[in-house]
């Protein structure tokens, strides 16, 4: 059997107020008035590469033993890097092995779904479990149905043999030039047709072949699909397929937009991970996006479903949400808003490669040195320990700090440097078991944390050397949240 | 065993320029003002240098690299002059070669020399600066201000202090300098300021206000150094002499192990101990006259009084806010107005705080003169709480 054997999400921790961005922009486009909830949006320092990491972390769990991965398939219609495997930046957060496939997938909607059957197709070929990763976190234009409907997300699934949680019977895929929006490469915003256009002859005639196909290849009848996901920001569009393709109406899925808004291409799988989470077992799932044709796909869950937990979990994370009011400061994070930066902000961000390469894998998967000897444990990883009077050499192995509970020393957070976030929050990080790295903290308020807070490690950008168009990633620190009642 | 630097090395002048916003003055300019007065106070001629040590922290603002910026800008006639650089420390980091090139008899009289033009970058604070290829792949951008105050934090944590009560003893040990600083001419800051106006300012980096912040200055400062024999044979009476001239260094254990709380600097603590034994100073509250540290930050201040000894671990809040280290105190600290107030261009501060001790024991402080010091303790850190280079020199009437 084939199928899902894990699964997990991430939804960023601020959510951009509707009502906010439509008052902010009432004088221009009035009729976004009465838009209600929020849309997830990224903070500053992430991107489709770090929310995919964050997603994969709530899918692999903290386990020390990785290797099972065996590859990385990565769909994102933003990745950062055009030329520069992202899905390798990915890996090597993951602490994966050196030997696994990883590829970077996009160019429609419907890339993570086409991730799911290539990733099946490699199991089913004897590759081993494969990792499907997929994050968007894309741009809009100011006063937009888009900037309104859109939001940022990422989604994991892990595709194997091993305790199938959900096994996949099917897939029906249409690949057509059917161009309902689209961005050049090298541009940052979707350009549109009309709506109308776009449901009577996209969606309306081309998802529900998909859809039959699927059904038909899974041995499925429409009346037996316990739930239908088909993410489309055009109002009741769900509900509208799954009567064109026979499907009972229960059986749509809420997609989440009143929270988190359409994340586009991962969005799909992200409403898969969050039904997952209490899904019943013996439940036939459909889901389907649109994009440059369609795709579907079938699964039923096992027995087994329940036995699973991500790390967080797509309810923890909408749970653990924060409402941003702040209109400019969306824009700005978008980088859709030019702020004075004063000088500071002048700094030279050149990322020297060799030394990223020398270092990969403390920059990319904090891994410290721990001394075999003496235990103490050290960041960066050295040659010599320190051990006080006794330095110990060539001791060290590798020791991942990613996942180790941790807690603030010493902290401050300050107003002098230029930060897109301000204030600027580091501090002293004491890992338990050892280790200690003076870090940036992230998504964090002022007074919320002190010494002895709790934290835990996410991966984020570092720095963006603007100058290059160069993003360098580390770890920093952030408050170990639990969901809000 | 090593013998130690007590009383081999006398001063045999020193100078100092104004320090503050010189938007007037180069750093040759300002190197030329505090040679000046350091050679006219010493009464030598040029030929007489055998060897220069040079500090200058920010080369990339400042003077450029290596010796010859000094040499040119002070017209030295071809004597060696190497460049220092400790961080903020460099000032006495020149001093101690000075002083040991005398002692090492390799030259009767030695320049040290220290300056730093901060205010030619555009903007208010420190300089930025980079720091090699790695560091800044996993290392916060890190600005002084908040690395020092994650002292404050730690400092509250370990010892249970109210976040409330350390802001006001930091409060006061600004206010104490402001005050002492009010009587300084050549100081940046020259101004009393009351503790509501140091509570209420904005701030820079939690908990640090405005007014915990040192002085961003220019300035230079320079001292002669010779032997105490050849000090007399050129007329000098009432000589100050070196005592004690420690350094000490991370490598690493407070930045990366779990061992150190954060609320000391380890390498004070180191640097003050073996500068008490080199000095053979036992009871330092009761020995040492007066001090002047690296009060770069206010926190700063206030835990350097538990590493030099001054005050009992976790005893400082109580000592500061009693007034123990004020002008009128048990052991005035920064009686000039230290980096607080005097300044800080960063190159120049170990030498300028020698600069208050030699004329206090002198009895040359003018308004600000203490009443018959005898032993002065000078305390100059650079880097950070948890990397940093540390020293820790006292100085005292010859004999003393």
């Amino acid at each position: 059997m084939i199928g899902i054997t894990g699964f997990g999400g991430y939804v960023p921790r601020l959510r951009l107020s509707r009502q906010a961005v439509a008052q902010a922009n009432a004088w221009y486009a009035p009729h976004f008035a009465a838009r209600k909830g929020t849309r997830s949006m990224v903070n500053w320092d992430e991107d489709s590469i770090t929310m995919a990491v964050a997603a994969a972390r709530d899918c692999l769990g903290a386990g020390e033993d990785r290797r099972h991965v065996r590859s990385v398939l990565l769909a994102s219609g933003t990745l950062p890097f055009a030329e520069r495997l992202n899905a390798g930046v990915v890996a090597g957060a993951l602490t994966l092995d050196d030997d696994i496939d990883a590829i970077d997938l996009g160019g429609s909607q419907r890339a993570a779904l086409s991730a799911v059957t290539q990733a099946v197709a490699r199991v089913r070929a004897g590759g081993g479990d494969v990792l499907v990763l997929a994050a968007e976190a894309r741009k809009t234009l100011a006063a937009s149905a888009q900037e309104l409907e859109y939001g940022d997300a990422a989604a994991a699934l892990l595709i194997g043999q091993d305790k199938v949680l959900a096994e996949f019977l099917g897939a029906g895929t249409l690949s057509v030039d059917f161009v309902d929006h689209f961005r050049a490469a090298g541009e940052d915003i979707d350009y549109h047709w009309e709506e109308r256009w776009v449901r009577d002859e996209g969606i309306s005639k081309l998802v529900p072949r998909a859809v039959a196909d699927a059904l038909q290849q899974a041995g499925v009848a429409p009346a037996e699909v316990d739930h239908l996901i088909f993410p489309s920001s055009f109002a009741k569009m769900d509900a509208q397929l799954a009567k064109a393709c026979g499907i009972r109406a229960e059986a749509v899925v809420d997609p989440l937009f009143a929270q988190i808004g359409d994340s586009g291409l991962p969005h799909a799988l992200l409403v898969l991970a969050h039904l997952l989470e209490r899904a019943e077992p013996g439940k036939v799932i459909v889901l389907a996006q649109f994009g440059s044709g369609a795709q579907a796909l079938v699964f039923r869950t096992t027995d087994a479903v329940g036995s699973f937990r991500p790390s967080r979990g797509v309810h923890e994370w909408i749970a653990r949400g924060a409402e941003e009011r702040s209109y400019t400061k969306f824009l700005a994070f978008k980088g859709q808003l030019q702020l004075e930066r004063g000088m500071r902000g002048e700094q030279d961000k050149k990322t020297a490669l060799s030394t990223a390469w020398r270092h990969r894998t403390a920059l990319l998967g904090l891994v410290a040195g721990r001394c075999e000897v003496t235990g103490s444990v050290h960041f960066p990883p050295s040659r010599l320990s320190y051990d006080q009077g006794k330095p110990l050499q060539d001791t060290q192995r590798p020791y991942k700090l990613a996942d180790r509970p941790a807690k603030i020393l010493s902290w401050s957070a300050e107003y002098l440097s230029y930060h897109p976030a301000p204030p600027h929050h580091y501090g002293q990080i004491d890992f338990e078991g050892g280790g200690r790295i003076l870090m940036d903290f992230t998504d964090l308020d002022v007074g919320e944390v002190d010494a002895g807070s709790a934290m835990e490690m996410v991966f984020r950008i570092k720095d963006v050397d603007e100058r290059r168009q160069f993003t360098r990633y580390f770890w920093k620190a952030t408050p170990v949240r639990g969901a809000k009642a | 065993m090593a013998q130690g630097i007590k009383d081999k090395v006398a001063i045999l002048g020193m100078g100092c320029s104004k320090f503050g916003e010189r938007w007037d003055a180069s750093p040759e300019d300002l190197m030329v003002e505090a040679y000046n007065e350091a050679m006219a106070d010493a009464g030598i001629a040029p030929e007489q240098l055998g060897a220069a040590w040079y500090s200058t922290h920010m080369d990339d603002v400042g003077t450029g690299r290596g010796g010859t910026p000094m040499g040119i800008a002070l017209r030295l006639p071809n004597i060696g002059i190497t460049r220092v650089e400790n961080f903020c420390a460099g000032g006495s980091e020149a001093v101690r070669a000075a002083a040991y090139a005398v002692a090492a008899g390799a030259c009767d009289i030695a320049l040290a020399l220290g300056v730093e033009k901060l205010k030619d970058t555009g903007y208010g604070g420190l300089p930025m600066t980079t720091v090699g290829t790695y560091i800044p792949q996993w290392y916060p951008n890190a600005v002084a201000p908040a690395n020092f105050a994650q002292l404050a934090s730690a400092y509250r944590s370990r010892h249970g202090v109210d976040a409330a009560l350390l802001k006001r003893a930091i409060a006061h040990v600004s206010v104490k300098s402001h005050a002492n600083g009010a009587k300084n001419p050549k100081a940046h800051f020259q101004k009393a300021v009351s503790e509501e106006t140091v509570l209420k300012a904005p701030i820079i980096a939690e908990p640090l206000g405005l007014f915990d912040c040192a002085g961003v200055s220019d300035g230079a400062a320079a001292v002669i150094v010779t032997t105490p024999e050849i000090a007399r044979s050129l007329g000098k009476r009432d000589l100050v002499t070196f005592k004690a001239l420690q350094v000490a260094v991370s490598n690493g254990w407070e930045l990366q192990s779990n061992e150190w709380d954060g609320s000391y600097v380890h390498t004070a603590r180191i640097a003050a101990q073996r500068a008490y034994a080199e000095a053979g100073i036992t009871k330092p509250r009761e020995q040492i006259s007066m001090t002047e540290v690296h009060d770069c930050f206010s926190i700063t201040e206030l835990v350097t009084m538990e590493d030099l000894g001054l005050s009992d671990v976790g005893g400082a809040v109580k000592d500061v806010l009693d007034g123990v280290f004020d002008a009128d105190g048990k052991i005035p600290c920064q009686i000039d107005g230290g980096l607080k107030c005097f300044g800080h261009p960063i190159g120049a501060s170990g030498i300028r705080m020698l600069y208050e001790m030699y004329l206090q024991l002198q009895g040359r402080a003018g308004p600000r003169q203490l009443s018959s010091p005898t032993m002065g303790l000078t305390h100059n850190l650079g880097g950070q709480p948890s990397q940093n280079v540390c020293s820790v020199s006292i100085v005292g009437l010859e004999g003393a």
